[in-house]
């Protein structure tokens, strides 16, 4: 598991591509905001929890058709499948990879988009909080979907489509930790949800990837 | 004489060619009536004037949406435990019946929602959910069509029914979270049987419900029958090929 993780971790890095594509897309995003809203501060401030919450998830979103077709083109997949490893620990290793590649980056690069938008002082803490807990919940269903599509010629888009609605719920909370924190209310429970969301996404969804997987490639 | 002994396409053509009719004829009698009924035969509400009328399409719509959904679960759960192709395609043949009703249902809902609210859209718990739940029929029908081979989308679809079951019922109480919205409850719980309908306006509200299902088990059957003879025909085309 250890040699899978450092694997992905390598490819991601060497590869390039993905590390870096995803953050700067995620700049973008939040780039376009002031030029499509206009640049009034106290518009900004009330949008920006959101906006970022949007920009990182559809970062995320961004990377997920590579997460296993790059594997399915060079035959590694069908390795993990018949390999000792249970394949519902190796693609939860894998979205693991994914994650430190993708997620980890997006959530230290937020606070810093957050001052472009005018994201309250409190609104910092919460937001890196809110991303922090809620971006492995979006891989591991990202995960979900990829197994789903793997087999299917031009899935990107089905992915997208399969994906999002998935992803509503981890984003109303997350996205409601930061609006409350930035507006100096109380987000315990929005918080507690958006945990208890991940703890779940995470402890369930590498066996439905598995088993669509060990479908799509019979 | 069992249920299952249906999961044989040849007798569930043959039951589904004896009940059709009896189905379509109650089908289009109970949605007729009802809405007939319900349309030239009830009173204006004292407040909401004959707007209140789009009921007997709006509700009977909304309830097939979610039990239409609740049907291809089901049938997902049989395919994919005992493996009866009828199942699998039953579930097939009802996920566009159950978009259209979902349709149905957000589109009388703006009508009435213009009049009433004065907004023809709002991000009310039950049309988030509602809209979600477009969103997921969306996605089941595109991978259908995106697989070639029919057991492996079968097989792909039912589990994407089970979770998207799954994140269905979460978005339906993560939304409530989100915005109480301004929605009534539900004007007719089974449970207590304190509804708050009027019994002029209950009687052809029920008949329409009832219309309405009748006429989502009648194409359901109808389409699965249609569904069952295309993969004959496929498969009769594909032993021709190989012969030639």
């Amino acid at each position: 598991m250890t040699a899978l993780l450092l694997r992905d971790l390598r490819l991601a890095l060497r590869a390039g591509g993905g590390f870096g594509l995803g953050l700067a897309f995620f700049l973008i995003v939040t780039m376009l905001v002031p030029f499509s809203v206009g640049p009034e501060a106290a518009l900004l401030q009330a949008i920006a929890p959101g906006v970022l919450w949007l920009g990182a998830l559809l970062a995320c979103l961004l990377s997920l058709d590579r997460l296993l077709a790059l594997d399915l083109e060079d035959g590694s997949l069908e390795l993990l499948l018949t390999a000792p490893l249970p394949l519902e620990g190796a693609l939860a290793v894998k979205a693991l990879a994914h994650w430190l590649t993708t997620g980890l980056p997006l959530v230290l690069a937020a606070p810093f988009l957050g001052v472009m938008l005018q994201l309250a002082a409190p609104g910092h803490l919460w937001l890196l909080t809110s991303l922090a807990l809620g971006t492995p919940a979006l891989s591991v269903i990202g995960m979900f979907g990829a197994a789903l599509t793997v087999g299917i010629k031009r899935g990107g888009l089905l992915l997208s489509l399969l994906v999002l609605p998935l992803y509503i719920p981890t984003l109303i909370f997350g996205a409601e930790v930061a609006r409350r924190g930035s507006a100096g209310l109380d987000p315990s429970t929005p918080l507690l949800m958006l945990a208890g969301l991940t703890l779940a996404v995470v402890a369930l969804m590498p066996f439905a990837a598995a088993t669509v997987l060990r479908i799509g490639l019979r | 004489m069992s249920l299952w002994q249906y999961a044989n396409p040849v007798k569930f053509l043959a039951l589904s060619a004896r009940v059709q009719p009896v189905l379509w004829t109650l089908a289009a009698v109970f949605t007729s009536v009802g809405l007939l009924w319900g349309f030239f035969g009830t009173p204006d509400d004292a407040r909401q004037g004959s707007t209140v009328k789009i009921i007997y399409l709006h509700v009977p719509s909304a309830l097939m949406a979610i039990n239409a959904w609740f049907m291809m679960l089901v049938a997902s759960l049989i395919w994919l435990i005992r493996r009866h192709h009828v199942s699998a395609l039953a579930a097939k043949a009802a996920a566009p019946v159950g978009l259209v009703m979902t349709l149905i249902a957000l589109v009388t809902g703006a009508i009435w929602g213009q009049p009433m609210w004065g907004t023809w859209w709002a991000w009310d718990p039950r049309l988030t959910s509602f809209l979600i739940l477009f969103l997921f029929y969306l996605g089941y029908i595109a991978l259908w069509q995106a697989v070639e081979d029919p057991d492996t989308a079968a097989d792909l679809t039912s589990v994407l029914c089970l979770v998207g079951s799954v994140f269905a019922v979460l978005s339906r109480y993560a939304v409530q979270f989100w915005n109480q919205g301004l929605h009534q409850g539900t004007s007719i719980p089974v449970a207590t049987g304190n509804r708050s309908v009027a019994d002029v306006f209950f009687y052809p509200l029920v008949m329409a419900m009832l219309g309405f299902g009748l006429l989502f088990l009648a194409l359901v059957v109808y389409r699965t029958g249609t569904e069952i003879r295309l993969r004959r025909t496929s498969a009769l085309q594909a032993r021709m090929n190989r012969r030639a």
